[in-house]
């Protein structure tokens, strides 16, 4: 319990002395004369504020508006069919409001309610069985936090950096407490025995909506951590999320997280499905191609700075902050550079992160006033690296669209602002 | 808290069981046979006595055995509670919960469509390239082109042989999709966009042998079928291989990493091809970024090679083409160019040019010196009724005040476009209007 107040005991002591010497930075402390934010009474001291029927569910303060996903159109040819980016530079903490966190759909977001819900299970179950909204609720749940990362996250910055904002290279994710049924009791509940040996069965998943996202997941994984979801955050699932019921495949790209989740058959073999095969197979430099590349490897960035969210005061402490996620469970270490990568230093984690979830990492620092080129790179539990893009274009060339898990760089110059960059 | 007490059960069991012998011998009096009956059965309990001994000793080893995985167990959990990703899971059950309710043939038939790339799941049918061109024409080549080449943003389906090792790789039907089924079941399953579902297996069958076809993958006399299905060999069947990160990457990019000197020297070698502004009423819009990287710092371990001046040079640099690109765009047919682009922000409501048609707002061609409200056949709000009573009429000017905020321009005005924020797009979009004449 001691060692909890040390910290605290020595930090306020610092504290004193950089207020005794006058060089606290950013204090608000006017040199004019006193605050009149202070000594004046101000109209929210003094009218009342509004009442607790004007907002049944709330919304955040107008302040905050600016704080919301953003698309950029010209990535796809309709916004029907399109990709949406998690405001990531604004958040902190590691939990995703449902209400900014980033969209992908196929055929845009469909309206189905729970009374017109329906659930099949069939293909080699010993029994086909159909599910409403209110059976699912009836089978024991589960609560976990896991990251959705679309694989295509960072995928413009192959070729070179270009979208100038952390919400726009690193905004193809969230990160959700989730409630749901293992798939396994669902698959159980329809009984596996017509499957014979599990070892090379399949289990194909289908979306309501008109694009009927199905993506093939091998039984290992469906019989291990996957959800059948319909609570994120506390709250029914959002809409474009996929209300009332999704899928959860924890550590695994987001595209096999089926939304509006209809349909599940155990196969003998993989569909081979547009969604896994034209996309989302990763085009190597000679031409070849991966498939079945599902696992989201260990990634992190600086969320502030970034170029959305430049450093706002002159030298003094600077809070370096960011996430770090790994689809192979959690992450165990995320060091810092801020200067290209010639000298790291370990950040501190917010909170030791959940398995397959993402963790804040922050590195605590004294801003010289000097330019920097601000680097993350995490580890995880499997003592996996996070790799330079050089590393990764070593591996893979330039055409892989999806799984660029590269370290990011941003160059901050001396007024702060901050810059998408490319380093030697 | 380490320690289970069940474990230790066994142990004192046994050990009891030998002190509950040795105490049964001494206690009673009897004659020599019954002695000699007696030393047998002391010799017989002296030996179960070590084999109860053994037993306990082997039962104390597994104990130990036991605890210790308990304790690794528990001390698993501990760093989980620690980690605060404990959960404990709903327990596994072996009999059903009797959810649900068995589905019915027709239900499965409805929905269980998906084709295996064995061609399992096909429905018997057939169609051929010619009857293909017709529907493809009719259903997709909106978005995919007469000739499966592709639209604005949208799927190109054919060509791009040989190009998938090139910078740009082009990944069709033809040069990139491993197995036929897939064609035919996304067809079928999710296309077209906007009315999925709605082709008979027929049509789906043409169709996909009309893409074949536009790969020149089979002859103009080609019949798709569930019984030709298999002879269709793709391309790029081999062209995949099973997701090799593990060998390939994992072991090379583990351990412990270079934490000083890992680089002599550190320069910036590219900057954000695009800045992205944000605006405040959402979306995001992207402009080439004019800045170069000359004028930046290196970097070693001593710091950056020097602290730039920073941002009023860069906003300088920044400014300086955005002045040149305004003065380009005031030639004319580039002002034209820019003023289309701005008219996509129009086009979903507004048609221009030859032959345009009044869709949600009236056609604008000609729009440019004629008297407002003045478009057959199309309905308008009240506001534009009277102006046209009155004879006002498009001018620049006024179609600038009228873009600039439509709503306060024209009362009641049904127009739901919230207006140019931008003075250049206002002018760029004059000069778009202007071009298209009676």
């Amino acid at each position: 319990m001691d060692d909890m107040f040390k910290p605290s005991r020595r930090a306020f002591l610092r504290g004193s002395a950089a207020a005794a010497a006058g060089t606290v930075a950013g204090a608000a402390a006017a040199a004019d004369g006193p605050d009149p934010l202070i000594t004046e009474l101000q109209d929210w001291a003094s009218y009342t504020g509004v009442g607790v029927d004007e907002t049944p569910y709330g919304m955040p303060i107008s302040y905050e508006s600016h704080v919301v996903r953003r698309n950029v159109e010209w990535l796809t040819a309709s916004p029907i069919s399109s990709i949406n980016f998690t405001p990531i530079h604004a958040l902190d903490g590691t939990i995703t409001p449902q209400g900014c966190a980033f969209e992908r759909h196929h055929s845009g977001a469909i309206e189905l309610s729970k009374q017109d819900y329906r659930l099949m299970i069939n293909g080699l179950v010993d029994e086909p069985l159909v599910f409403t909204y209110e059976d699912l609720e009836r089978f024991p749940r589960e609560n976990h936090v896991y990251f959705c990362e679309c694989a295509a996250n960072t995928g413009m910055e192959w070729a070179g950096a270009q979208l100038n904002g952390v919400q726009f290279t690193h905004g193809m994710i969230h990160n959700m407490e989730y409630t749901g049924v293992p798939l396994r009791t669902i698959l159980n509940e329809a009984g596996l025995g017509a499957a014979g040996d599990l070892s090379d069965k399949w289990v194909f998943v289908e979306g309501a909506d008109a694009s009927s996202n199905g993506r093939s997941i091998p039984m290992e994984k469906a019989l291990d951590d996957v959800l059948v979801a319909f609570k994120a955050n506390g709250e029914a699932l959002r809409m474009e999320h996929g209300y009332p019921v999704r899928l959860v495949v924890p550590g695994w790209e987001g595209n096999m997280w089926v939304k509006w989740l209809r349909r599940i058959e155990v196969t003998d073999m993989a569909v081979e499905g547009r969604e896994e095969t034209s996309k989302y197979t990763d085009v190597l430099e000679d031409g070849t191609a991966r498939k079945w590349t599902w696992v989201m490897d260990a990634k992190s960035v600086i969320t502030s700075p970034s170029p959305q969210s430049p450093v706002g005061h002159g030298p003094g402490p600077l809070v370096i902050s960011g996430l770090a996620w790994s689809g192979h469970g959690q992450i165990t270490r995320v060091d810092v550079s801020k200067d290209g990568g010639i000298t790291w230093e370990t950040a501190r984690l917010g909170k030791q992160g959940d398995t397959k979830a993402l963790t804040r990492f922050y590195l605590d620092t004294e801003w010289d006033g000097s330019d920097m080129l601000l680097q993350s790179r995490a580890i995880d539990e499997t003592g996996y690296v996070q790799p330079t893009k050089e590393q990764l274009r070593e591996k893979r060339g330039e055409n892989s669209v999806y799984h660029n898990n590269c370290i990011q760089t941003w160059y901050v110059n001396a007024q702060g602002i901050a810059e998408n960059v490319e380093v030697s | 808290m380490s320690k289970s007490p069940n474990l230790f059960i066994p142990v004192a069991g046994g050990i009891a069981l030998v002190l509950g012998v040795a105490y049964g011998v001494t206690s009673r009096g009897y004659g020599s046979d019954e002695i000699a009956t007696l030393e047998t059965r002391v010799q017989q309990a002296a030996t179960q006595a070590s084999s109860a001994a053994e037993k306990a000793a082997a039962e104390a080893a597994r104990a130990l055995e036991l605890e210790q995985v308990v304790a690794e167990i528990q001390a698993a959990a501990a760093t989980r509670v620690a980690g605060g990703s404990f959960v404990e899971p709903v327990p596994d059950r072996d009999d059903r919960y009797g959810l649900g309710r068995p589905a019915m043939e027709q239900e499965i038939a409805a929905w269980d469509v998906d084709v295996l790339p064995d061609g399992r799941g096909l429905p018997v049918g057939s169609g051929d390239v010619w009857t293909g061109e017709e529907v493809f024409v009719d259903q997709c080549a909106a978005c995919h082109g007469d000739f499966a080449e592709g639209v604005d943003n949208w799927p190109v389906l054919a060509g791009g042989f040989d190009t998938l090792a090139n910078e740009d790789p082009v990944k069709t039907v033809g040069s990139y999709w491993p197995y036929l089924s897939t064609v035919w079941d996304y067809v079928h399953r999710s296309m077209p966009f906007g009315a999925a579902g709605t082709l008979t297996a027929d049509e789906t069958y043409a169709i996909t042998a009309y893409i074949l076809y536009s790969n020149y993958l089979v002859e103009d006399d080609f019949v798709l079928s569930n019984e030709t299905f298999a002879d269709v060999e793709m391309p790029n069947a081999d062209g995949f291989i099973i997701d090799d990160r593990p060998e390939a990457e994992y072991a090379e990019w583990s351990g412990e990493p270079c934490m000083e000197n890992c680089k002599d020297e550190v320069e910036i070698t590219m900057r954000s091809v695009f800045l992205v502004e944000t605006p405040p009423e959402g979306g995001s819009e992207s402009v080439m970024n004019p800045a170069t990287i000359e004028g930046l710092p290196s970097f070693t371990a001593a710091g950056p090679s020097f602290v730039t001046e920073a941002a009023v040079q860069a906003e300088e640099e920044a400014a300086a083409p955005a002045v040149q690109e305004v003065a380009a765009v005031d030639d004319g047919a580039a002002l034209i160019e820019a003023g289309e682009k701005v008219f996509r922000k129009c086009s979903a409501c507004h048609d221009i040019g030859d032959g345009a048609k009044n869709k949600v707002g009236p056609h604008l061609t000609g729009i440019m010196g004629r008297t407002m409200g003045a478009v057959d056949g199309f309905k308008y709000s009240n506001g534009f009724v009277d102006a046209n009573a009155e004879g006002k009429v498009w001018t620049a000017e006024s179609m600038a005040a009228f873009l600039e905020k439509p709503k306060d321009f024209m009362k009641g005005t049904r127009m739901a476009f919230a207006g140019l924020r931008k003075e250049e797009d206002v002018t760029a979009i004059n000069a778009y209007l202007a071009s298209f004449g009676d």
